[in-house]
């Protein structure tokens, strides 16, 4: 497994135990925002979305805009 | 100080809010009720001489050498089980009672070897004492029947038993049943006949049951029970207050010293974590600190292939100092980071932090608790607001009923161990949620009121479903929840738990636990009064580690099960040092005080105080930094005090990462497996040689004493501050309480601490505050710490690591009372001798599968790697599950664990992992090569022959 496949593995995670949240995409985000290094973030972003599920599809879409 | 016995007040301290005022000898003293006369003397500072009777037992009442004239009653009682009462005059020394106590000590004299001056106990022998208080100047018995001569049992590799000394007081017993709770001691026979045995009569000491506390050792009042160190060096001269650098209970002991040599260990009484107990590793296993395999001498090389070259600090330091900045400036500054370790100090941690954060200009820093309890950080603290236990460990005194998940504590935590079993045995009632059949689910005069044998990886789903039945059967305490928790998020919570989908019926399949056991332990909890969970690595190491936290956090709530004692929610922490590491901003995400590196406020609160620019950033965690490293991004690192490749997950990816890193600086004791990937090798001292502080898992901070010089030179701290100097950090503190003191100027939770406070107070728990000056044995009393209590819903989400035909048993792993961690302590010790080898239990029906027997060598199988070791077939284990250790780097039972982690920490699922088991006739290619890399690493010029 290479770091991309982890993180996008890792971004998955976080997103179904964050089903739950009242906003499960916004929730995601911030949780990757708080936890994630610059570097990792950067990858994830410019990831196309490959073996994201749609909840951490739309988080890395916030983070996208936020930075 | 100048050596002193700890006092004997001879029989326990009562409890009682009431007194009673007596006279003793002409003196009024005035005492709790309960007490009994020999304590009001003793309190009095009248000894009264005794043999039979310590303070760490009930009293017994059989040597007849404590009695005592009371006027008014007749005859001459007891003075340790005669209780005192109201007007009560006691008179301790009259003609009558030197006359009897006389008698009854010629009686014990005339059956004891009369070799004082030889003896190991000699000067320190209450035997010896006591005949000297009594005034006893002849024995008139002549020769015969007697004790002497009989054979020594040294069997065990700290102490000898020498029955020919023994005076049958029953101490030694009664310690084992009343303060350790194992049993392993009995008196044989009756009479003259009696003697004391481990076990049956054809047990010797290290054969029979017995876990090596040395509580026996410590009751014993003459020399039948003796330290062999005792008897090799004589006895101390001076004794240092100090903790234990081994597991998270945080015993204190008496270092007990003549010159600069450690003569014993003996647990501190007025210690509140151990409150004067021990267990075979701290009392006894601290031979390492002297062994030979130590490196004293810095070390570098330019590459792993050379051997390593013996230098001086300054040439060591220049040379790690010139390394770390080519590298930050041939990659950039995020190139670099630290590990901080939960072996050390506070303070030698804080000074790691400080220096990748203010030195190396990152926050790549983190702590061996994220392989560990990182979950517990971020759990606690979503839901109560604290990343810490609730509780103090006396608080278990007042539970009713004890939940244990994921923790094996008389292996693990064995001080509080017995002092849970204490309370069992007073009646409180016993949940045990694990995969294995511990010895707290059966265990002599223990017993399991329910044993959930929960499937590896599936805790989530058992919790919902206890918070199931609580709901639907309407057990919730809900005048605590509308108190003092967020009602929505409780009706939101609520409203998931009830849901069919989350009942022990439709959830057995998942948990493999019937469902009724499941609603009757979550009714005993509910309802059985004060509720206390305790839980530990069998919670955090899985891919919902947090969500588990969160669960458990949920259930205390939902029972209203917080902010008292006998309640809580308790997270026993592995390393020492596991809380304090935290504490101290280890983490890559946040400051110390668990305060975010992003919140401005508390970054330029730090960036005055240092004088540096923080970057606003999170920084690695440790998996990430390695798989940064195999990515090519991350070159170099700082690891104090820990063993990444032995104790982190997938040893061939930690390796990887090692491997491509141009510069790993090892600050170790001893050439540990990481190292092997080193190229700067910077010896670390001994907790016996530094000053500074440990946090415990009750956040009780207690005093680090330095009883000795470091055989390195330097303690570990002015290490990490030799290497910033050399970074141009200005850096000059000289002495670890200067560092406390800016702790606690950054972190309010540690405001009111400092070293001179704790030598006063011997111990605070955190927060030490302007609202808790004094600490806080107990968290959220009157509310939580976050405002309202938060329930998170936490739903049962299955692990990726998935059995199937290749790999169908789950392999969980876990640790055994004798080692710690990854031996790299215990292994230099005599602790060997009950577990020299990692093995594999496996259930009989998946042993006859395979064609296993116990003893056979067996390949262990995942997909991230093979190792090979020997099977232990027993069925502590459920079919379907296997179970190791990972003490041994021979082993290297983490070459199986996978990359797999928590979802909100990155704590790896060491407890989960897919696994085939077969006959194996050899070691692992892995371990071939893997042995073959390590001799070839742990090569050493002397700097004598280089020159």
């Amino acid at each position: 497994m290479n770091s991309l496949d982890t993180l996008i593995r890792m971004a998955n995670q976080i997103a179904t135990n964050l089903a739950h949240e009242p906003d499960p995409a916004a929730a995601t985000a911030e949780h990757i925002h708080l936890f994630w290094d610059p570097r990792m973030k950067q990858m994830i972003r410019a990831h196309d979305g490959t073996g994201l599920c749609p909840v951490a599809q739309a988080a890395i879409a916030r983070l996208a805009m936020a930075a | 100080m100048t050596y002193q016995p700890q006092a004997d007040f001879g029989t326990p301290a009562s409890r009682a809010d009431e007194t009673v005022t007596l006279t003793i000898d002409g003196r009024a003293v005035t005492v709790p009720a309960g007490s009994s006369v020999m304590r009001a003397a003793a309190e009095q500072g009248t000894a009264i001489p005794k043999l039979c009777a310590t303070d760490m037992l009930e009293s017994f009442g059989s040597c007849r050498l404590c009695l005592v004239e009371i006027e008014g009653r007749k005859g001459t009682p007891a003075s340790c089980t005669t209780p005192v009462e109201p007007g009560m005059v006691v008179h301790t020394q009259t003609p009558r009672l030197q006359q009897l106590r006389k008698g009854v000590m010629e009686l014990y004299i005339s059956d004891h070897p009369l070799d004082c001056l030889t003896c190991a106990a000699n000067g320190d022998c209450e035997l010896q004492d006591q005949a000297g208080a009594v005034g006893l100047r002849e024995v008139r018995y002549p020769a015969g029947d007697n004790h002497l001569g009989q054979c020594k049992d040294i069997s065990n590799p700290y102490f000898d038993f020498d029955p020919s000394k023994c005076i049958t007081c029953s101490r030694c017993v009664r310690a084992c049943d009343e303060v350790q709770g194992t049993l392993a001691l009995t008196v044989q026979g009756r009479g003259f006949g009696s003697k004391i045995s481990a076990g049956l009569a054809s047990d010797d000491f290290l054969g029979s049951e017995c876990v090596s506390c040395g509580a026996c050792v410590q009751a014993c009042p003459t020399a039948t029970l003796v330290e062999k160190k005792v008897v090799e060096i004589g006895t101390p001269e001076r004794a240092v207050v100090t903790t234990c650098a081994y597991c998270g209970v945080g015993c204190t002991f008496r270092a007990e010293m003549r010159g600069e040599q450690l003569v014993r260990m003996v647990p501190w009484k007025e210690g509140k974590a151990n409150r004067g107990h021990s267990c075979v590793k701290g009392r006894f296993a601290w031979g390492y600190a002297q062994h030979q395999d130590r490196i004293l001498k810095p070390m570098i090389r330019a590459s792993i292939d050379q051997p390593w070259r013996e230098v001086e600090w300054d040439e060591a330091m220049a040379y790690a100092a010139s390394e770390l900045k080519r590298i930050s400036a041939t990659y950039g500054k995020h190139a670099l980071g630290g590990i901080t370790s939960s072996r050390c100090t506070n303070e030698e941690t804080f000074l790691v932090q400080k220096l990748v954060r203010a030195g190396f200009g990152n926050n790549n820093v983190d702590t061996c608790a994220r392989v560990c309890h990182s979950p517990t950080g971020y759990g606690l603290k979503t839901t109560f607001g604290t990343s810490a236990g609730t509780q103090d460990f006396d608080s278990v005194e007042d539970s009713d009923v004890i939940l244990v998940i994921g923790a094996n504590p008389t292996d693990a935590h064995p001080v509080f161990g017995s002092r849970m079993k204490q309370r069992l045995r007073q009646g409180a009632r016993l949940i045990v949620i694990d995969p294995r059949r511990t010895d707290m689910v059966r265990s002599p005069h223990i017993a399991a009121d329910y044993h959930l044998p929960v499937r590896p990886g599936t805790n989530v789903a058992i919790l919902t479903a206890l918070a199931h039945v609580i709901v639907t059967e309407g057990l919730a305490d809900d005048e605590f929840i509308r108190e003092r928790c967020d009602e929505d998020e409780y009706r939101h919570w609520a409203d998931f738990v009830a849901l069919d989908r989350n009942s022990p019926e439709t959830l057995e399949p998942v948990t493999g636990v019937a469902a009724d056991l499941v609603r009757g332990a979550a009714r005993l909890y509910a309802t059985g009064g004060n509720g206390a969970i305790y839980y530990g690595l069998g919670v955090t190491e899985h891919s919902q580690g947090s969500s588990t936290v969160m669960a458990i956090a949920n259930l205390a709530m939902a029972t209203g099960n917080i902010g008292r004692r006998g309640v809580g929610v308790n997270p026993l922490r592995g390393q020492n040092n596991v809380q304090g590491a935290c504490d101290m901003g280890s983490f890559p995400h946040e400051l110390s005080g668990y305060r975010h590196i992003s919140d401005k406020a508390v970054r330029d609160l730090f960036e005055r105080d240092w004088g540096v620019s923080l970057d606003p950033e999170p920084g690695l965690r440790i998996p990430n930094m390695l798989d940064a490293a195999t990515d090519g991004v991350f070159k170099a690192i700082y690891i104090q005090g820990e063993d990444i490749l032995q104790s982190d997950p997938n040893t061939a990816h930690v390796a990887a990462g090692l491997a491509a890193m141009e510069c790993v600086i090892v600050h170790d004791l001893f050439l540990n497996e990481t190292a092997n990937y080193a190229h700067i090798f910077l010896p670390g001292s001994t907790f016996l040689e530094k000053d500074g502080t440990f946090t415990n898992a009750e956040r009780r901070i207690q005093l680090v004493r330095k009883v000795m010089s470091p055989l390195n030179g330097h303690e570990d701290w002015q290490v990490t501050q030799m290497l910033a100097r050399a970074l141009g950090l200005d850096w000059a503190y000289t002495h670890p309480s200067e560092i406390m003191d800016e702790i606690a100027r950054l972190t309010p939770s540690f405001k009111g601490v400092s070293h001179q406070r704790l030598d006063a107070e011997a111990s605070l728990q955190w927060p030490v505050d302007d609202k808790h000056p004094d600490g806080s044995p107990i968290m959220h009393v009157d509310g939580f710490v976050r405002g309202k209590g938060k329930f998170v819903v936490t739903d049962y989400v299955p692990t990726d690591e998935k059995t199937g035909p290749r790999f169908p048993l789950l392999l969980t792993t876990g640790r055994i009372l004798s080692q710690y961690n990854v031996g790299a302590q215990t292994r230099r010790t005599a602790n060997e001798v009950w577990h020299d080898e990692d093995v594999l239990e496996i259930h009989p029906v998946d042993a006859e599968d395979r064609g296993v027997r116990t003893g056979n060598w067996v390949k262990l199988a995942s997909r991230a790697g093979a190792t090979t070791l020997r099977a232990l077939v027993t069925d502590r284990v459920a079919p379907g599950v296997v179970y190791t250790t990972f003490h041994h780097p021979e082993t290297q039972a983490n070459v199986v664990t996978t990359d797999y982690s928590d979802w909100a920490t990155n704590c790896p699922e060491y407890k989960v992992t897919a696994v085939q088991v077969a006959p194996s006739n050899g070691p692992s290619d892995w371990q071939q090569d893997y042995q073959a890399q390590s001799t070839r690493s742990r090569r050493i010029v002397q700097r004598d022959a280089a020159e």
